[in-house]
């Protein structure tokens, strides 16, 4: 095949099909960027939904957990946990959550470990509001079930 | 050496290889504690690790790059460099900020971290692989900007070759795509779809550039096969890069709140991915087939042919597993991702700089011909230790993926079992993938050992 193929026609692949490859990425960003509100939700997004991505950022949950699939594999999935670990009821996960930030690290021997990260009421609060708000974003029904 | 100021390249591999084995030993150490929770804890958890873990990765790579460049673009443009004062200037500012920030996650707690002035004032903080506090961010893009300049000016006042513009061209590249890193939305699903900018137009985009670049420079130098001819095979290859790449990010944009076209986009573009890489294995050994010299630094181009078999097996073997959108759904964000993310990222841009590496250094430590036969021999048993050692925690990595989509994500909801008794389950095996990761380790050590070996005096 590359016998056939001179330098400049490849260096013509490379120029044309950069360019179309770039202008067709660039379409479906401006088109992805407009729809991403709607998919999200973006006007359910509270003070607290907006406060709880804070905490959640600023404690490096991520370097843990996954959410919506991405981040790290040693901890559950979060991106659910409004359904796996509230059962969809605000209050039962709210509780649910202070209950576990409270508790943790738990005193299981070699279980892995949680930190203790001394957030608020008031933080664990937002964590959970951004948390349901999350589970909520339409994203193709993942994950597959409600374990995460 | 040609130009004396190809020897700024020296600190940059040197240090590159000293991140590397802090790399592994924080990898040895997440492996440990994968299976002891209570390793190191509480002194350093679990996301402290992983963050030094691939932090180290991602500037040791930079360091690598650079190091790389400033020894290629003197001899690519046949002049000096434009100011090797700056070059190691910014070596030494890189290596302090990094080790700064280093030290920062160690022993400050990441929220005290994320509340520093540069932070508060714009938070960038707290995102997979951009943990980087702001003020840290933007050193690097001061230090990247500085490189670039430095290898721009010595490359519009010198030769251009197909070479050196590829490899600028990806540096530029490299630089545009990480000011995504400076945005931050407040919607998640916003915030996922640009923080792909930085990832993926990274790794599957501009850095495949300047490894073409870098994979053909060796091996002109170690083959002494014509430009025409290496020059036509670079074209292709990076052609296929930004072919398959740029929609190719889609495959990241199947469930995280995107629109669903891109299950179509993502799965079709992403599947064309793994032609880039198979296209740099026909190019090395073809160049290797065809070699018009002999040269004596056989280990060097090893490596060179390495780098492609590997990279297309990380990048291109394991990245097609899991990239076709109903397959990706059981997949994301399973241990097969760590998977390929492992032998991806070692064999496509770690041995890359191993490459070079090996072909560089015994030039810039006067031997011109490389090293003598008993350290090269020392280099290839390293190679293999490496090489074979990532190949198992691959393997490893991949039968916990299988494990946990059985488990936990392919039974309906009533059978499905809990993250944490699947883990519990799949533990045996995460052992297999902590004795891999020694061997890797015990690889790089060998690979240590071979700068130091003493060849015998052969008298004439």
């Amino acid at each position: 095949m590359s016998e056939r193929i001179t330098k400049n026609m490849a260096r013509n692949i490379y120029f044309g099909g950069g360019l179309f490859a770039i202008l067709i990425f660039t379409g479906l960003t401006f088109d992805t960027v407009k729809q991403i509100p709607k998919l999200s939700h973006d006007d359910k997004i509270t003070e607290s939904v907006a406060l709880g991505k804070k905490v959640w950022e600023n404690n490096n949950c991520v370097g843990c957990h996954t959410i919506m699939g991405e981040g790290a594999y040693y901890a559950p999935e979060l991106g659910n946990s409004f359904q796996r670990l509230g059962g969809g009821d605000e209050e039962v996960f709210k509780t649910y959550l202070a209950g576990w930030m409270a508790a943790q690290p738990l005193d299981t021997p070699n279980r892995r470990k949680m930190p203790q990260f001394h957030l608020t009421p008031e933080q664990v609060n937002n964590l959970a509001d951004f948390l349901i708000w999350t589970s909520r974003v339409n994203n193709q029904e993942w994950p597959p079930n409600i374990k995460g | 050496m040609k130009y004396s100021s190809q020897m700024v390249a020296k600190p940059y591999f040197i240090f590159a290889l000293i991140l590397l084995a802090g790399e592994i030993v924080f990898g040895l150490a997440m492996g440990t504690q994968y299976l002891y929770g209570d390793f190191l804890f509480p002194a350093i958890p679990f996301n402290v690790l992983r963050m030094v873990h691939t932090n180290l990765l991602i500037v040791l790579l930079l360091f690598g790059f650079m190091g790389a460049t400033y020894y290629l673009i003197p001899e690519e443009s046949e002049r000096e460099l434009w100011s090797p004062m700056l070059a190691k200037l910014t070596f030494w500012i890189f290596a302090a900020a990094g080790v700064a920030t280093i030290l920062g996650y160690l022993f400050v707690p990441y929220a005290t971290l994320s509340a520093s002035l540069a932070n508060s004032f714009w938070p960038t903080m707290g995102r997979e692989f951009l943990e980087q506090p702001t003020l840290t961010k933007v050193g690097i893009v001061v230090v990247v900007l500085s490189y670039i300049l430095n290898v721009t000016m010595t490359v519009i006042t010198g030769r251009k070759t197909t070479i050196s513009v590829i490899l600028l061209t990806g540096l530029f590249g490299l630089a545009f795509f990480f000011l995504f890193a400076f945005y931050v939305p407040q919607n998640l699903a916003m915030d996922k779809f640009f923080w792909w900018f930085v990832v993926h137009l990274w790794v599957e985009g501009t850095w495949e550039l300047i490894l073409g670049a870098l994979l053909a420079f060796v091996l002109i130098k170690t083959t002494g096969v014509d430009r025409e001819h290496i020059d036509k095979w670079l074209y292709l290859i990076i052609a296929m890069t930004l072919i398959s790449g740029l929609a190719g990010t889609g495959h990241h944009f199947f469930y995280i709140g995107t629109p669903g076209y891109w299950l179509w986009i993502g799965s079709i573009a992403s599947a064309a991915e793994p032609i880039p890489f198979f296209l740099m294995i026909l190019f090395a050994y073809n160049m290797a087939k065809n070699r018009r010299i002999q040269h004596d630094n056989k280990i060097a181009l090893t490596w060179a042919k390495g780098t492609a078999v590997m990279g297309f097996l990380g990048a291109g073997v394991w990245g097609f597993l899991h990239t076709l959108a109903p397959v990706n759904y059981y997949t994301h964000g399973t241990q097969l991702t760590a998977a390929h993310g492992h032998l991806a990222f070692f064999g496509a841009y770690v041995m890359i700089c191993f490459t070079m590496i090996s072909y560089a250094m015994p030039i810039l430590r006067g031997r011109p011909h490389g090293n003598g036969p008993k350290s090269q021999k020392v280099e290839l048993a390293s190679f293999w230790m490496m090489v074979l050692g990532m190949i198992g925690l691959t393997l490893a990595l991949t039968v916990a993926g299988i494990m946990q989509i059985e488990m936990q994500r392919l039974p309906d909801a009533a059978h499905a079992v809990g993250f944490m008794e699947t883990q519990a389950a799949i533990s045996k095996v995460y052992m297999v993938r902590l004795a891999f990761g020694v061997m890797v380790l015990l690889g790089l050590l060998t690979y240590f050992y071979s700068f130091f070996v003493k060849e015998e005096k052969v008298y004439a």
